[in-house]
């Protein structure tokens, strides 16, 4: 583990922010003030922080329609995420966007998208700026399972190797693309070695477990980094909300999700293990997490008074000029 | 008359047509759902908006087909199907994921007749909901039959209430040619009386849905009931109008369009989508050209601005075009002239 305390204590803040973001917006939605779409990436913290941990505002990301973890990952102001949700005038992108497409291009994140599988091709041509520049930055895409079967996404992954650009595909493997599971939908189920068809390497990763794959990261990184091509992070994980809220989930046995959160979840892991190392003690982090949650009560509290955009608002930011 | 969904009208006229016809087929993404689940239910969505809700279970994961995410395949199995000999009916959740399948739909399926000599029989209809109103963002709440209609041998059919959409996608499985089938996700659950058995309702003839004198509206999906509310408030001042739904924008019923203009001299064409190139416009010059001399004033088109669709509930409200904007048009081109 060549993470010091500080950068520990930055993982365990981005992961705690990011459960309780999206345990709030649970319990927010129901109130039905937000509105549209809104799909929660709580249980897969490990993944988006294990990735983003390494990476500065000059590398990029491409999220998905789940991207609220990898935004904050990657270092969104939290307070212009949750007003984006809530459709105000002041939020990330105007609230012309809402969850799916909260973006912020001075941090690298290009962006969630609502088109599954949009994320990859546009992550080769980042790293194909990347590479010109030659300043040793790379580009990430998050795609799911179910993206992964998009014919894009097998695209990204040949051209990203052909032109040997610094580009690392992140899969994450949740078991579900909306009411299907991947035992059906995913041929071949080792994702891993589909992506090893393309010559490029995978580093496996428990997504449950930061350290899992913050290290695949750092072994994808060592491959991209060097001008050794594209690389790839496959992670297992789960999510524990439905696919959007207001999903039912009958596709889905009773209980699952509580056993995963009793005996996997990430945040748990974490502490137990730097605790028991005796790099951190608990006082620490639960002073992390009064402090998490009152940043969210305050983002929360500001999302809903602010004000929402105006009418005329609707004709602005098509083009630069026309 | 039973009164139903229309989301319940279009099942049903599913249902009807799998059990006459072993050729039918359903595949799209969650038409069940389910499949690979660790509860073991099937059927566990339907279809996200429940269009394909029991198919599984009367007609079998055979006949209805699950697919991964790969829109581009699915409308290109599709395509395959029909030239072998089925008639599918393939389901893209939203219609904004025409993007991803965009080749297969006007490359493949709307030119195999043409290109082969009309020697090809194409009997796909492909379902997508479409349009705004429920805060889904710019890739989720397109109005994009606009440029399906545009493509030279599609079919194009847009219902505004259960009753046509029933009938209409009883014609369109039984159709020979390529189908796109626009289901508005607000309206899927727009009540209307609708007759049990079977029942088709022709390709390319327009609803009289009001009967006026003053003006002539023409209006789809959605726009058909902000209309007749806009008609509500215009009637009570002895305003009427005609009030035209196409239902089908290809082929598109041009002779009510211009007989009734004949009548009035006064047309708006409301369209959700944006205005340049839209069905509006295609609409507004079919009857510049063929129906000038009838004309007492300039034709309003009233659309959704040049722009995507945003988000915010407040930017979506002055996005879509409403009742108040439908009842200035008509105004207007009662002053005019
Ligand atoms: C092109 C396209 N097809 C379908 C959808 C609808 N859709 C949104 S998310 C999703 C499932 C995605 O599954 P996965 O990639 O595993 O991501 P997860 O939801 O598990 O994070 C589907 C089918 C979409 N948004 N875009
Ligand atoms: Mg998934």
């Amino acid at each position: 583990m060549q993470l010091n305390r500080d950068a520990l204590l930055q993982a365990y803040r981005r992961m705690r922010t990011i459960r309780e973001f999206e345990e709030r917006l649970h319990i927010e939605n129901r109130t039905g003030e937000i509105a549209g779409f809104t799909h929660l990436y709580a249980g897969q913290e490990a993944v988006a922080v294990g990735v983003c941990e390494h990476l500065t505002d000059k590398d990029w990301i491409a999220s998905t329609h789940r991207g609220h973890g990898h935004c904050i990952a990657k270092g969104c102001d939290v307070g212009g995420m949750m007003k984006e949700i809530y459709g105000r005038a002041d939020g990330l992108c105007k609230g012309k966007g809402g969850s799916m497409h909260i973006a912020d291009l001075d941090k690298g994140m290009l962006g969630a998208n609502a088109i599954v599988g949009g994320g990859p091709p546009i992550a080769v041509g980042a790293a194909i700026a990347a590479k010109l520049a030659g300043e040793g930055h790379v580009a990430v895409s998050f795609t799911g399972d179910g993206g992964s079967n998009q014919g894009t996404v097998l695209e990204a992954l040949n051209m990203a190797a052909v032109l040997k650009v610094p580009k690392i595909f992140v899969f994450e493997n949740n078991g579900y693309s909306e009411h299907t599971g991947a035992s059906y939908a995913l041929a071949g189920q080792d994702l891993g070695r589909r992506v090893e068809g393309f010559g490029i390497p995978v580093f496996r990763a428990d997504g449950f477990d930061f350290f899992s794959v913050y290290e695949a990261m750092r072994q994808a990184l060592e491959v991209s980094r060097t001008g050794g091509g594209p690389a790839c992070v496959y992670a297992t994980c789960t999510r524990y909300f439905g696919h959007f809220e207001g999903d039912p989930q009958n596709y889905r046995a009773k209980g699952e999700v509580e056993k995963f959160r009793d005996e996997s979840d990430c945040l748990k892991g974490f502490r137990a293990r730097v605790t028991e190392a005796g790099l951190i003690d608990a006082a620490t982090l639960d002073a992390i997490d009064a402090e998490v949650l009152a940043e969210i009560d305050t983002a929360t509290n500001d999302a809903k008074s602010a004000a929402p955009p105006v009418p005329a608002d609707v004709l602005t930011d098509v083009y630069i000029s026309y | 008359m039973p009164v139903i969904t229309l989301r319940e009208a279009l099942n049903e006229a599913l249902h009807l047509e799998m059990a006459r016809d072993p050729r039918v087929i359903v595949l799209g993404e969650d038409v069940s759902g389910g499949a690979g689940g660790t509860s073991g239910q099937r059927d566990a969505a339907g279809g996200i908006f429940g269009v394909t809700k029991g198919l599984i279970h009367k007609f079998g994961d055979g006949r209805v087909i699950d697919t991964p995410i790969s829109e581009s395949c699915i409308i290109g199995a599709a395509n395959g199907a029909a030239l072998a000999g089925l008639r599918p009916v393939a389901e893209l959740m939203f219609a904004d994921f025409v993007g991803v399948a965009m080749d297969q739909i006007f490359n493949q399926a709307a030119k195999f007749r043409y290109m082969f000599g009309g020697k090809a029989r194409t009997p796909l209809v492909i379902r997508m909901s479409f349009g705004a109103g429920m805060n889904c963002a710019a890739q989720h709440s397109q109005t994009i039959y606009p440029f399906m209609t545009a493509v030279p041998g599609l079919k194009v059919v847009v219902p505004s209430n259960p009753y046509d959409a029933k009938g209409l996608l009883l014609t369109a499985i039984r159709d020979d040619d390529p189908v796109v089938f626009f289901e508005h996700k607000a309206l899927y659950s727009r009540k209307g009386e609708v007759p049990d058995g079977d029942y088709m309702i022709p390709f390319g003839e327009a609803a009289l849905v009001r009967e006026g004198e003053h003006a002539t509206i023409v209006a789809l999906g959605r726009m058909v009931p902000f209309a007749e509310k806009a008609l509500e408030k215009l009637n009570a001042e002895g305003i009427t109008c005609d009030l035209i739904d196409p239902r089908t924008t290809s082929p598109l019923d041009e002779e009510t369009i211009l007989e009734s203009v004949s009548n009035t001299g006064r047309l708006v064409v409301v369209d959700e989508s944006p205005p340049r190139c839209s069905v509006a416009s295609d609409i507004a010059a079919i009857v510049a050209q063929k129906g000038f001399r009838d004309l007492k004033a300039p034709i309003e088109i009233v659309t959704a601005p040049h722009t995507p669709v945003p988000f915010a509930r407040e930017l979506e409200r002055a996005y879509v075009p409403g009742p108040a904007q439908i009842e200035a048009a008509v105004r207007k081109v009662l002053k005019d002239g």
